[in-house]
């Protein structure tokens, strides 16, 4: 009964998501306010309803309700409570929910906040992002309806994928999710300034806080899943330029150019056209994201779905969404004026080149991941395209954009002044070097390119913070002056400076941890023990342990520094039930931000040994604090007071009275 | 007792998941070690998820492993030996495409995109500016002058 009152609610939100794909946008063009403000009303309904749906559908999971196959494919009854309830995202049909429950949350949170949009500009935002929803519900209801059910009832269910057995499934998704969706509202706000044919500072200015906030939680749903990968994969990887890491990738990068360019026509009305291009690209490689990874196309962990009509109708909505959009664009964008000029040696000079090398960064990770396919299909040959390609090619990019970024905001508006700007970063320029020289001297071994990477990391992290040097006149006024002076400085200051920051922080723990990094194999049994970064790794026993719904074989080590004990690890191998598959659980120990990270092999026969990977990874937590850092540098920028306040509402212009002859 | 039985029952029982590499698979020499693992990462596992014979823990990726090692140990380039395992395997167990015919506009795209967008922004730049700097037409001049004079007058 839950079930079938969920998939109703389901198609309840599908008649709102059509109502308000029609009725706002008439009202619009009839300039009629009853009708636009009907989308208010449909946007919360959507979100009432599609709410529903969700709660049904984890109503079933958590009661193990096996007449509805989805949780019959999905869940066990003696799965822990947490992995019931992320389960239900954890498969096809019941993530294909979450995001459209967050787009139609999105949907809805235009609609309550955005009381100080012009009237029709938002009553066409909300039409486009009905569009969007009457699409994928139209997807969920005809092509992956998780409400279905089967008779008779299996008295067990399947269980889940044990790698997503983890607490990192409650987390990642969602904030993946939010990200992809989220870039939804600049698209809207796109395409429906080219239906207006309109469009202006304000425009950048509601779009920002919007492409923000997706932007903040994609970075953190990345970087979650690169660490949950990382100790969950169990041989301590942290990016493996797989292509469905590569399709959130894609819409990060092509949302951090929007944000930037955004950031330009925000304040100087220039790079409009380009702003709104890069809008609708945004969001179509979040959709084409979704596709690569809904559709089956490319085989891994994260395709649950190997049907090929689902994967087709992702693909038309895909085609309808991006081809209507640019074709949209080439018919409108000429009517989009030009704004403010400037010199290429400026601050939107700078922000052009960061736009140029995000671009060519962008394009290089979707032609990676796209060429294998494209080309298996023209011509039937198989080619594999893997991390050394993209360290060959995105690398440089990155090198070159991370040069950059502390002289970005340096440059003032309009005409900067390069040597000006120079002068200021000698001191992180020298910290660099020095960071550099240091690097080369202690670590003596190691790829030749690390040193001189270590220092970039310097430099960007120390350069970034320049810009607040300079501004609050630090070491030439005295503190107490200084401190007041940085109060002042709006939020967005700040958050600009810990984000760039934030990549210097993970680059910095990339090059260590792929750089610097010790290794050791080997059997070991007990009482003889490994040496690994000045510490001793000893097997104490090897046990089992007992979960409701697996099994584990426990090697317990000590780790010793001088002698003393500084922790256990218990490295185990895990069975579960109802699947027979084995998992390997690394075990991490944390010393400052670097780690040491222990995996199991093959034990003896007798059971008195047990092959052992030990490896020490320096200053590998820096690869996830930096996106941290990054996400909350967004977040101070969003609570900037000219978000707070909100836009200053554009004047209307008058209509002239023409006087009648 | 019973417990020692039983654990010793599942470890037999378990044939999961090995080491990505096992103890002592490593060759003896340091520098032909190191050889053998630089290599390790630029070729696939092809049973596997896009994973090098590096990372892998399948049994395929440890036999590969243990053929390249063998060809080091024997003195081999690592071209030669990637010649090998293209002849025997396909391009598809190279990580790293090799510039060809087929894969041009795949090496090609990130710079193409850096050059034909750099040329955009100069032209784009070249064109606003002329925009910008346009010269007062010889009308405009004359009622410039005019002004001029009325003001002075």
């Amino acid at each position: 009964m839950i079930a079938e009152a969920g998939h109703f609610a389901l198609v309840l939100a599908l008649a709102l998501a059509l109502i308000q794909s029609v009725v706002p946008l008439w009202g619009a063009r009839r300039n009629d306010n009853v009708l636009m403000s009907t989308a208010d009303g449909t946007a919360i309904g959507q979100l009432a309803f599609v709410s529903l749906a969700f709660g049904a559908l984890t109503a079933a999971y958590v009661s193990s309700d096996f007449s509805v196959v989805n949780v019959v494919d999905n869940s066990h009854s003696a799965k822990p409570l947490i992995y019931k309830i992320s389960g239900v995202w954890g498969n096809h049909e019941g993530s294909m929910l979450l995001w459209v429950l967050i787009l139609v949350l999105v949907g809805a949170a235009v609609s309550l906040f955005g009381g100080n949009l012009p009237r029709t500009l938002k009553a066409n935002v909300l039409a486009v992002q009905a569009w969007i929803a009457t699409a994928f519900l139209l997807f969920l209801l005809i092509a992956s309806n998780p409400f279905a059910r089967v008779d008779p009832a299996p008295f067990e269910g399947k269980d889940l994928n044990p790698l997503l057995q983890d607490p990192g499934l409650a987390i990642h998704p969602p904030l993946l999710y939010v990200g992809y969706v989220g870039f939804s509202v600049a698209f809207s706000f796109a395409v429906a300034a080219l239906i207006e044919g309109r469009i202006d500072a304000a425009w950048a200015r509601w779009v920002r806080p919007w492409t923000l906030t997706a932007w903040l939680f994609l970075t953190l749903g990345i970087a979650m899943g690169s660490y949950w990968a990382y100790y969950e994969l169990g041989w301590g990887g942290f990016w493996f330029w797989d292509p469905v890491e590569n399709a959130s990738l894609m819409p990060w990068l092509a949302g951090t150019a929007l944000l930037h360019s955004a950031l330009v026509m925000e304040k100087r009305e220039a790079l409009k056209v380009w702003t709104v291009l890069l809008a609708i690209l945004t969001f179509s490689l979040s959709l084409l994201g979704t596709f690569l990874v809904r559709s089956g196309v490319l085989t891994s962990v994260h395709a649950f779905a190997v049907d090929p009509m689902r994967g087709l109708f992702i693909l038309i909505i895909l085609a309808v969404f991006v081809g209507g959009s640019l074709a949209l664009f080439a018919l409108r964008a000429r009517d989009l004026k030009q704004g403010g000029l400037f010199a290429p040696v400026s601050r939107e000079g700078a922000l052009v080149l960061n736009n140029l090398l995000l671009t060519a960064a962008t394009a290089t990770v979707l032609v990676g991941t796209l060429y294998p396919l494209a080309l298996e299909a023209l011509n039937g040959n198989k080619i594999s395209v893997g991390a050394p390609y993209f360290n060959a090619t995105f690398g440089p990019l990155a090198v070159a954009l991370l040069c950059a970024v502390p002289f970005g905001p340096l440059l003032a508006w309009k005409r900067g002044d390069l040597v000006w700007a120079v002068q200021r970063l000698w001191i992180a320029a020298g910290l660099a070097a020095l960071a550099a020289a240091a690097a080369a001297f202690m670590a003596g071994q190691g790829s030749v390119l690390a040193a001189p990477v270590a220092g970039l990391a310097i430099f960007v992290i120390v350069g970034s913070f320049a810009e607040l040097v300079e501004r609050t006149a630090l070491f030439r006024v005295p503190l107490g002056n200084s401190l007041r002076r940085a109060s002042g400085l709006p939020r967005s200051a700040w958050g600009g400076a810990l984000a760039h920051a934030g990549l210097g922080v993970a680059l910095l723990g990339i090059v260590a941890a792929t750089a610097w990094s010790e290794e050791h194999i080997d059997m070991v049994g007990k009482g003889k023990p490994i040496e690994i970064a000045g510490r001793s790794l000893t097997l104490d026993d090897i046990f089992l342990r007992e979960a409701p719904n697996h099994q584990d074989v426990v090697a317990r080590f000590a780790v010793r520094k001088d002698g003393l004990v500084q922790t256990m690890m218990e490295p185990a191998k895990r069975t579960f039930r109802t699947r027979q598959m084995t998992t390997t659980e690394a075990a991490l120990a944390t010393f400052g931000f670097s780690q040491l990270y222990v995996s199991l092999g093959e034990v003896a026969p007798d059971g008195s040994a047990v092959a052992v990977r030990a490896q020490w990874k320096p200053l590998v937590l820096l690869i996830w604090l930096g996106p941290v850092l990054m996400a909350f540098g967004g977040m101070l920028s969003l609570t900037d007071r000219r978000y707070r306040v909100g836009a200053p509402r554009p004047a209307r212009r008058a209509a002239v009275a023409v006087p009648a002859e | 007792m019973i417990v020692r039985a039983a654990l010793l029952a599942i470890l037999l029982f378990i044939a999961g998941p090995a080491l990505a590499m096992d103890p002592g698979e490593q060759l003896p020499d340091a520098t032909q070690e190191a050889k053998a693992e630089a290599l390790f990462s630029e070729l696939r596992c092809m049973v596997c998820q896009n994973q090098s014979i590096l990372d892998s823990d399948a049994p395929l990726a440890k036999d590969l492993r243990i053929l390249v090692r063998e060809r080091v140990a024997a003195g081999d380039s690592p071209d030669a030996i990637k010649d090998f395992l293209v002849a025997r395997y396909g391009d598809f167990v190279l990580l790293k495409p090799r510039l060809n015919e087929q894969t041009a506009l795949l090496w090609a795209v990130p710079v193409l995109v850096l050059v034909i967008g750099g040329f955009a922004v100069v032209l784009n730049f070249r064109r606003r500016n002329a925009v910008a700097d346009q010269t007062l037409s010889e009308d405009e001049k004359r009622r410039l002058e005019a002004l001029k004079a009325n003001d002075a007058g």
